[in-house]
């Protein structure tokens, strides 16, 4: 029989850095260079937008006659590369926009492969990759012949939105504080065009410093909840704000049973690292990333064993429920966040 | 030698079947053959079509019972599902062949071996043709229970109940089919509780055995929490590996069939006009696999469900044979350190996690659930 508390004892190593998929090498979105060839990479539709949009501004910086000239990846025909890049009769400057050349014909990549060979050194040609692995040898080709690369990776953690929207401030020349960026980014975190238009909404709509309360107004009572913030919330005993963010992600449209497959997801993996104690299992044996292992045996300190297994018991009672046991889905989450929440030592 | 050997200690509804066979008065439309998984229904049911079919009433021996017994006889059809339920379609194609008159025997038979693995619509798409079926069409359902039927469907048929049949005429039959050590038929008939296809697995298969000697030493190795959820996600894991290997090969196979078919050759990228006959093939294959994950956990828990029934038949000193004889010692260690009332809690808790199973629920979270109420309580 385990003594509750036993886990306490457990030492906690020195927290080991979260890996990662490697990120693309290059420069930032918001830092537009001239070249004869520049590259734009990355999933995150506005933010290669708007490296395009900062290319072109150089551009027309340079010479306000610059005409500008998007050609589609996917419907590209041999040659038009060339025609579109060689200098017109009255010799203005050009700025050809190649888009979506992850989605490109076999003819864009051959005649991208020849064209960086030998650019016209007064166009600049915009390529805009969207990831994925195709076109993957005319990506190399460019890379290696020195044009600049732009990387517009989606945002995805709560502090790059964070710094995204403090960005977008800084460059309207406007003062917001902390507490309104986190709740800007609390409301409308989990679309970036949308945080992006809500920033120029703020910014056209008040003046002076922008506070917590200016957000409150415009976006109050709104926040975008995840299972897994859920999750955290009733495993932290939180059960009041546990039920306030479940009673959001319903209503933004979250269906109870991924709430559910969340909250299991948790507690097995506290269960997990329970049985950690002295068996010699290491993180690769269980299946869970050193981050997710450091955070359990943090949230372990205040579970017995009687109160997890109480937890999961609730949990799968109410997986049962949301799937048609019950008449109520909503209820039965609801109970099961606040067993959860009331487990916890 | 007749086609009635192979349904065994079944002796009060191989009379009744029999006897309608025999005797016209006694026959009916629509039967509704139930008893417990692997007491023999579908082979009372092919039994029973071969015998209306032959002209000596079950000879077992003419092309008429041998081609019954083998699935290909033009007037019995056969729908058995391999996936979680019947479709509705399937069953609409066996009411158009069920409005032919039969091509040379004397009845036309259909039978349905999991009646109980359609939905309400889908049943009730039969209500009509199971009433009043044409003169010499003859429907025969299989389920566990007379309640896994809709009460329109139950008052149509005449039932007819196997029961449990006793572990010795089990062990008999693999002696005899199968040609199995009378000793390993016996101690595999009592393990499977008489499910006979199961016995005959445990019977023949070392492999299987040791696998249900690993399921059950679970209950002796959980001690804690975190123990009960890793050994639920071992079963789990096991159970998908089973499926895996059960299915892959033939979806292989059934894959490169239908390329085949389509004029596609290999390496070839399939036309998208055709890719939707490809989907439909492969969301087949995913709805076989989970049934077949589905069908080994549920195994496992009815293992570790014989084994706490003995453990409850120690504490409570009963004089009866135990299932898992060669566990003994795992038994008597389980019932010393637990009260009866903890096993019949224990047990509970594995009836409602297969319950939670067939309703849907995440397989690893109702295992879950049930090992942590197997873990020991003080």
């Amino acid at each position: 029989m385990i003594v509750g508390g036993a886990w306490q004892a457990v030492s906690v190593p020195p927290a080991t850095k979260r890996r990662t998929a490697t990120p693309l090498a290059g420069r930032n979105w918001d830092e537009p260079t001239l070249a004869p060839v520049v590259l734009v990479r990355g999933a995150e539709p506005l933010l290669t937008e708007r490296a395009v949009d900062g290319v072109v501004g150089l551009a027309r910086a340079r010479d306000p006659e610059v005409e500008k000239v998007e050609l589609e990846g996917s419907t590209y025909g041999s040659g038009q590369l060339l025609v579109a890049a060689s200098p017109s009769l009255f010799g203005e400057a050009k700025v050809v926009v190649v888009r979506s050349a992850e989605s490109g014909t076999e003819e864009l990549m051959a005649d991208l492969i020849t064209y960086v060979g030998s650019p016209d050194e007064e166009t600049t040609v915009v390529v805009v990759h969207g990831g994925g692995q195709r076109g993957k040898k005319m990506l190399d080709t460019l890379t290696k012949s020195g044009a600049p690369v732009m990387v517009c990776e989606p945002v995805t953690k709560d502090a790059e939105k964070a710094s995204f929207v403090v960005g977008e401030f800084k460059a309207a020349r406007r003062r917001v504080d902390a507490e309104a960026v986190r709740a800007l980014v609390d409301a409308l975190g989990s679309d970036l065009r949308e945080l992006a238009s809500a920033c120029s909404q703020l910014i056209s709509d008040t003046t002076g410093t922008v506070t917590a309360a200016t957000v409150d107004r415009y976006y109050g009572g709104r926040v975008e909840a995840t299972g897994f913030r859920v999750a955290d919330a009733a495993v932290a005993g939180d059960a009041g704000g546990a039920v306030a963010l479940l009673r959001h992600a319903l209503d933004t449209g979250l269906d109870p049973v991924p709430i559910v497959a969340a909250l299991a997801l948790r507690l097995r993996n506290l269960a997990k690292v329970a049985s950690m104690r002295g068996g010699g299992l290491s993180a690769r044996d269980l299946g869970m990333a050193p981050w997710q292992i450091d955070r359990a045996r943090k949230d372990l300190r205040s579970w017995t064993p009687e109160g997890l297994a109480a937890a999961i018991s609730a949990v799968a009672q109410a997986d049962a429920d949301v799937k048609g046991e019950a008449r109520d889905p909503v209820f039965a989450v609801e109970r099961a966040v606040m067993t959860i929440a009331r487990s916890r030592r | 030698m007749t086609v009635w050997d192979d349904v065994v200690g079944q002796e009060h509804a191989v009379a009744a079947l029999q006897g309608a066979v025999a005797n016209p008065v006694a026959m009916t439309h629509a039967w509704l053959v139930t008893g417990p998984p692997g007491s023999g229904r579908s082979v009372a049911a092919r039994a029973f079509a071969a015998a209306l079919q032959c002209p000596q009433g079950g000879c077992g021996t003419c092309q008429a019972c041998t081609t019954t017994m083998a699935g290909t006889h033009p007037d019995v059809t056969l729908l058995a599902t391999e996936k979680v339920v019947i479709a509705i379609d399937e069953v609409r194609d066996l009411i158009m062949t069920a409005s032919r008159s039969p091509s040379g025997g004397r009845w036309r038979v259909i039978i349905i071996e999991d009646a109980d693995r359609m939905a309400e619509r889908t049943t009730n798409v039969l209500l009509k043709t199971i009433e009043e079926p044409p003169p010499h069409t003859v429907w025969v359902l299989c389920a566990p229970s007379v309640q896994d039927v809709l009460p329109t469907i139950r008052s149509r048929c005449r039932a007819v109940v196997l029961r449990v049949p006793p572990p010795q005429a089990v062990a008999d039959l693999l002696v005899r089919r199968d040609g199995a050590d009378p000793a390993v038929a016996l101690s595999a008939a009592r393990a499977a509780q008489s499910h006979v296809g199961l016995a005959k697995r445990l019977a023949r298969d070392a492999g299987a055995r040791e696998r249900r000697t690993a399921v059950l030493s679970i209950a002796r190795r959980i001690r804690g929490v975190g123990d009960a959820v890793l050994a639920a996600g071992e079963l789990v894991d096991v159970a998908k590996a089973e499926a895996v290997s059960a299915t892959q090969e033939r979806d292989a196979a059934e894959k490169a069939e239908l390329m085949r078919g389509l004029g596609v050759a290999d390496g070839e990228t399939l036309p998208p006009r055709l890719r939707s006959q490809l989907k439909q093939l492969e969301d087949d294959q995913k709805r076989r696999a989970t049934r077949h994950q589905r069908d080994v956990l549920d195994r496992a828990m009815v293992d570790l469900l014989s084994l706490y029934r003995d453990v409850l038949v120690v504490q409570l000193g009963a004089e009866v044979d135990l299932v898992n004889a060669e566990l003994a010692e795992t038994v008597r260690s389980l019932a010393a350190d637990s009260t009866p009332e903890q096993t019949v809690r224990r047990m509970d808790s594995i009836g409602v996690a297969r319950t939670r199973l067939a309703g849907n629920v995440a397989p690893l979270l109702a295992l879950e659930a049930m090992t942590i109420a197997l873990r020991p309580q003080g």
